[in-house]
């Protein structure tokens, strides 16, 4: 038999069903790799062993009741962004201490609720800004995958999600939560070789996940596969009154969709997503992925999107300007780091100074300038002006087509060294992303083949507002057509 | 338009972010670089577009009248840096 | 005559505009479930909302919109559909989300007007600007120890209007009788408590002079006064330190000044000088606040009868004075007690009998209309023993005077202290006899002609009888034995 942390979720889930494991075993297992790589992958803040075995033996006596849920007994990593009662919640920031949350975000407690196994706190980008999770205060995130003509060099697992989607990836928990304010999801599961999707805006409550830019975070599952998304994001979403954007949807069985099929689909390929300068391997991929749906009945229609090119531009005034307000409640009086001053203004600015790492400072002063007196309408108004183009772009593609396909990046995972210096450079690595975000659709992210150093490279499928039923079902006809089985060089049972 | 050191420290100062003169300079080339290249959203022609507010587009949902919350002065205070009593303690406020 | 103030160089007018904070009548805070009950535990009426705690997100309340929609409505005012939460960006210790959620751009209400009633009998129209829905501050205490200040934050996140005025009012009288008439309407309305020692109801009050017939000058704010003789000083004070700046050739700068209750002057608040900008921007946790006309409608058909119209039908329906329907109306309570003292008796009688002795009894015992010893039941049941004759007026005062001591009913007083009228024609009849018999002179000088002496034998029957006589009988029998 192959090792239970090679299982993928639904497979966990069917041998716990079948009692061939126990939840417990399961959990030891899982248990036993982090303990063995996380030293290495530093993928984990938090490890919450006893926690973790204690759910793992909940699991047990109802699965043997025959009381067992939609999770029940399945281990998984929990970005640390979302509060969890009793355990240290950290958002990667020095600023929050060691604050424990006396409560439980909703998404985790959907989890729960459904039976999961919370194994630890996923590393990430500090307030989960970045794209390399090289922001962490808690050290950046070793990419499970390595180049095959420099295995010693050390790769970035892509941000912010950077925690969860290398634990996945080597095999360190069954799946994660995961969050996307830009690309955060579909970005790291694009370099870590795994599935990861971030669903309509308001499609998961954001109650009780720590805010970056509230018009634009979302929270979503990464996992080894996209069925194990659907699955996820079945127990993660639903309506919640705690939160006022939260939509009054019901929710539909995500799963059923992956076998749908794309047959008589109308897939959009947006002309301005093909960059100057983009690898060749990248365009190569894309035209695979065109290939491979309309070998499966799709159609495909050439679509535009004009206003592409000022996402990125628009996102660095929105994220900024909502994270400046968002976090100014880290001031050291209730909770959290405090860094002692002569008076209150000199606490709060040690206290802000000592707490936040500089990624975190450089986006609170652009939205602090970008909304201050004689710049408001000309940086925030303007780009919310450009967002609602945007928004546009995409409501009259959806006359055309059922869902759009993409490059989920730019480029494969970098070097934990690159891109450090200039902070548009680094911004630029959400370039496809950033638009789902914008507009509040769907995006998925699909592991789908190797760049020649043998490091994956994902394709992305963007969908209507709450119609992830069509992005699942075209992400799943990729993903059967990539047939993508290649695994990183750090994993647990390797 | 691009930022000043005057500028910088007016900003970092709304902020309550204490930044050592050292680090003005390169603080400011940064934010400079960023600006810079934010700048090209002036090419688009924005005029009669409605601003988008928040992500989502449905109307405020309102709640019942009820207390539901509060009674949990232990939790509220249990991660304060400093406390007295049941009050958050800070260095004395001047009015 | 308009007000002005004499300076050293002619007559100065005063403008003087009002932005009133009113703490919103509601069980539960404007975005979270904690209680808003005054008075409590410090920090036990707290949510982790409200204490800005990590990925803690508003829902509103829907009853504070209601509140603040009837309010719109009894200011006669717009009331906006469509309108949006945006945040006031500062930082502060009793605001721990570092911003406040409030109404910058899109207010809920919007433009309006009251009538303000004067001490000379005439009335003024005063315009609202607007009115919006904000979360209130926590509380900061800096008197309990030498080194720190302590924070509170049971406040924090209760709903409040903040209604503002336009710069119409031109003395402090008028600003005095704006904020009483705003304090009436909102307790009719029950949308606020109106009771300024504990903060539900505080008032900026925007002060400027200005040579007569000139345009407005720069404006100074003094912060938080807390009640309307406090607002009147406040004006006066801020009016005459401006007149001295320019006539002293200087400059008055736009700043948020504190009115010092103990020596009667403003001073300039340090702590918020820094604090102007405020990076307003839509609260993006919040989608806009859109409204149903037919809801809007349906608080409008609940509405209770408002001060103006209650007035008016005193004095249409009733025949009241202006000034004793002014008088009932100032209190929503005391219009109650009036009308359920009048219902089924003679209105102008009660309105007199209230507006006399038993105000004053009030007074004299220290009592208000809310903890009155004398219950209206009571007071009608005075009236009663009147109007049919068991009681004269002045055993009535008498009456009434032992009902404030003892709150006893006047039944049980006339019938204890053996009060009660005599209306038997022939035990008057007797004491007229012997009065008549112990002054037989004066008997022979009234029939020979002296009148003016009825008087005096109305009066030693009164007194034989200890007060008790029904006058209008010993008139009648006087004359009747007289001859």
């Amino acid at each position: 038999m192959t090792s239970a942390t090679d299982l993928t979720l639904a497979g966990a889930r069917g041998a716990l069903a079948r009692r061939e494991i126990s939840a417990v075993e399961l959990t030891r297992t899982f248990i036993g790799a982090v303990e063995a790589l996380n030293p290495r992958l530093n993928a984990y803040i938090t490890v919450t062993p006893d926690l973790a075995l204690r759910q793992a033996e909940a699991a047990d006596a109802a699965l043997g009741r025959g009381e067992g849920r939609a999770l029940t007994g399945i281990p998984l990593a929990i970005k640390d962004l979302f509060c969890t009662a009793g355990t240290r919640t950290t958002a990667a920031s020095r600023i929050l201490g060691n604050f424990v949350p006396p409560y439980e975000s909703t998404v985790s407690g959907n989890l729960l609720r459904d039976g999961a196994v919370f194994l630890g706190k996923a590393n990430l980008d500090e307030f989960a800004m970045g794209s390399s999770n090289a922001t962490s205060a808690f050290g950046g995130v070793e990419n499970p995958w390595k180049r095959r003509d420099a295995p010693e060099a050390v790769l970035v697992p892509g941000g912010s999600s950077g925690g969860s989607a290398a634990a996945v990836a080597a095999r360190l928990a069954l799946g994660a939560t995961a969050t996307d304010t830009g690309g955060s999801i579909r970005q790291p599961a694009a370099f870590c070789g795994i599935a990861g999707i971030k669903p309509t805006y308001g499609r998961c409550s954001r109650f009780g996940v720590v805010a970056f830019a509230s018009s634009l975070d979302q929270a979503g599952p990464v996992a080894r596969t996209v069925e194990d998304c659907a699955i996820l994001l079945g127990s993660m979403a639903g309506f919640d009154p705690k939160d006022s954007t939260s939509a009054d949807m019901p929710v539909p069985d995500f799963a059923a969709a992956c076998a749908r099929g794309v047959k008589g689909l109308r897939i959009g390929i947006p002309r301005e997503y093909r960059l100057d300068g983009m690898p060749a391997e990248i365009e190569a991929l894309w035209r695979q992925g065109m290939d491979w749906l309309k070998a499966e009945g799709a159609e495909l229609v050439d679509i535009s999107l004009p206003h592409t090119r000022y996402a990125l531009p628009t996102y660095y005034i929105v994220a900024p300007a909502e994270a400046s307000s968002n976090l100014a409640r880290y001031d050291g009086v209730r909770f959290g780091l405090r860094e002692d001053g002569e008076d209150l203004r000199d606490l709060y600015e040690r206290t802000r100074a000592a707490g936040f790492g500089d990624e975190v400072k450089r986006r609170i002063l652009i939205g602090t300038y970008v909304l201050s007196a004689g710049y408001y309408d000309a940086y925030y108004v303007k780009a919310q002006q450009v967002r609602t183009l945007i928004k546009r772009d995409f409501d009259q593609a959806w006359e055309r087509v059922d869902a759009i396909l993409t490059p989920a990046t730019p480029s494969a995972a970098f070097g934990r060294d690159d891109k450090q210096d200039d902070p548009v450079a680094m911004y630029l690595n959400d370039v496809f992303t950033v638009t789902a975000n914008l507009a509040g659709i769907p995006g998925l992210s699909v592991p789908a083949g190797l760049d020649a150093k043998g490091l994956p490279l994902g394709l992305q499928v963007l969908g209507r507002p709450f119609d992830e039923e069509t992005v699942f079902a075209v992400g799943a006809a990729l993903e059967r057509a990539a047939g993508f089985d290649a695994v990183p060089a750090v994993r647990a049972g390797a | 338009m691009s930022l000043d050191t005057a500028t910088v420290r007016r900003v970092a100062s709304l902020a309550r972010i204490r930044v050592e003169d050292g680090d003005l300079p390169r603080l400011e080339a940064e934010l400079n670089g960023i600006l810079g290249w934010i700048e090209q959203l002036r090419a688009v022609d924005t005029q009669g577009i409605e601003p988008m507010a928040g992500g989502g587009a449905q109307a405020l949902r309102m709640r019942r009248d009820e207390v539901t919350d509060g009674g949990i002065q232990g939790e509220i205070l249990a991660n304060a840096p400093d406390r007295a009593g049941a009050f958050f303690a800070v260095p004395k406020v001047v009015e | 005559m308009s007000y002005t103030l004499e300076g050293a160089s002619g007559a100065w007018e005063v403008v003087i505009g009002l932005e009133v904070h009113a703490q919103v009548t509601s069980q539960a805070k404007l975005f979270s479930g904690a209680a808003t009950e005054f008075g409590a535990e410090p920090n036990s009426q707290v949510s982790f909302i409200d204490a800005g705690f990590p990925g803690m997100l508003p829902v509103i309340n829907r009853e504070c919109v209601a509140q603040a929609v009837r309010t719109g409505l009894g200011l006669n005012a717009q009331i906006n559909l469509w309108s949006r939460f945006d945040r006031k960006n500062y930082f502060y210790a009793d605001l721990p989300q570092g911003y406040q959620i409030s109404q910058y751009q899109y207010p809920v209400v919007g433009q309006g007007v009251i009538e303000i009633q004067l001490g000379d009998g005439s009335t003024k129209q005063i315009g609202i600007t607007r009115l919006h829905l904000e979360q209130d501050a926590g509380k900061s205490l800096h008197d309990q120890h030498p080194s720190k200040s302590f924070i509170d934050l049971n406040r924090s996140g209760v709903a409040l209007m903040e209604i503002v005025s336009e710069p119409d009012m031109r003395s402090p009288e008028e600003a005095g009788a704006y904020l009483t008439k705003l304090r009436q309407i909102l307790r009719y309305l029950g949308t606020c408590d109106g009771n300024m020692e504990q903060g539900s109801l505080r008032a900026d009050v925007n002060v400027s002079v200005r040579r007569p017939g000139e345009g407005f000058r720069t404006r100074c704010e003094v912060k938080n006064v807390n009640s309307i003789r406090f607002v009147m000083q406040a004006v006066e004070a801020e009016a005459r330190r401006q007149i001295e700046v320019w006539e002293d050739g200087g400059e008055v700068v736009q700043e948020t000044r504190l009115f010092d209750t103990q020596r009667g002057v403003t001073r300039s608040m340090r702590s918020k000088e820094d604090a102007h900008d405020y990076r307003y921007f839509p609260d993006p946790d919040l989608p806009p606040l859109v409204l149903e006309q037919a809801w809007v409608d349906g608080l409008k058909a609940a509405l209770p009868e408002l001060p103006d119209a209650r007035r008016a039908r005193y004095v249409g329906d009733f025949g009241l004075t202006p000034y004793d329907a002014h008088v009932l109306t100032l209190e929503k309570e005391t219009a109650a007690f009036y009308e359920a003292v009048a219902k089924g008796r003679d209105p102008k009688m009660a309105a007199n009998w209230i507006t006399g002795d038993f105000f004053a009894g009030l007074n004299r015992t220290g009592h208000g209309i809310g903890d009155s010893p004398v219950s209206a039941e009571n007071l009608g049941g005075l009236l009663d023993l009147i109007k049919d004759g068991t009681l004269s007026g002045k055993l009535a005062k008498e009456v009434l005077e032992a009902m404030f001591e003892t709150g006893k009913p006047p039944a049980v007083l006339v019938e204890e202290r053996g009060l009660k009228q005599v209306t038997d024609t022939g035990a008057i009849e007797a004491v007229i006899e012997q009065v008549m018999a112990a002054n037989a002179g004066k008997v022979e000088e009234y029939r020979s002609g002296k009148d003016k002496l009825f008087g005096f034998f109305v009066g030693q029957t009164m007194k034989a009888m200890q007060g008790k006589g029904n006058p209008a009988l010993v008139n009648e029998l006087l004359k009747k034995k007289l001859g």
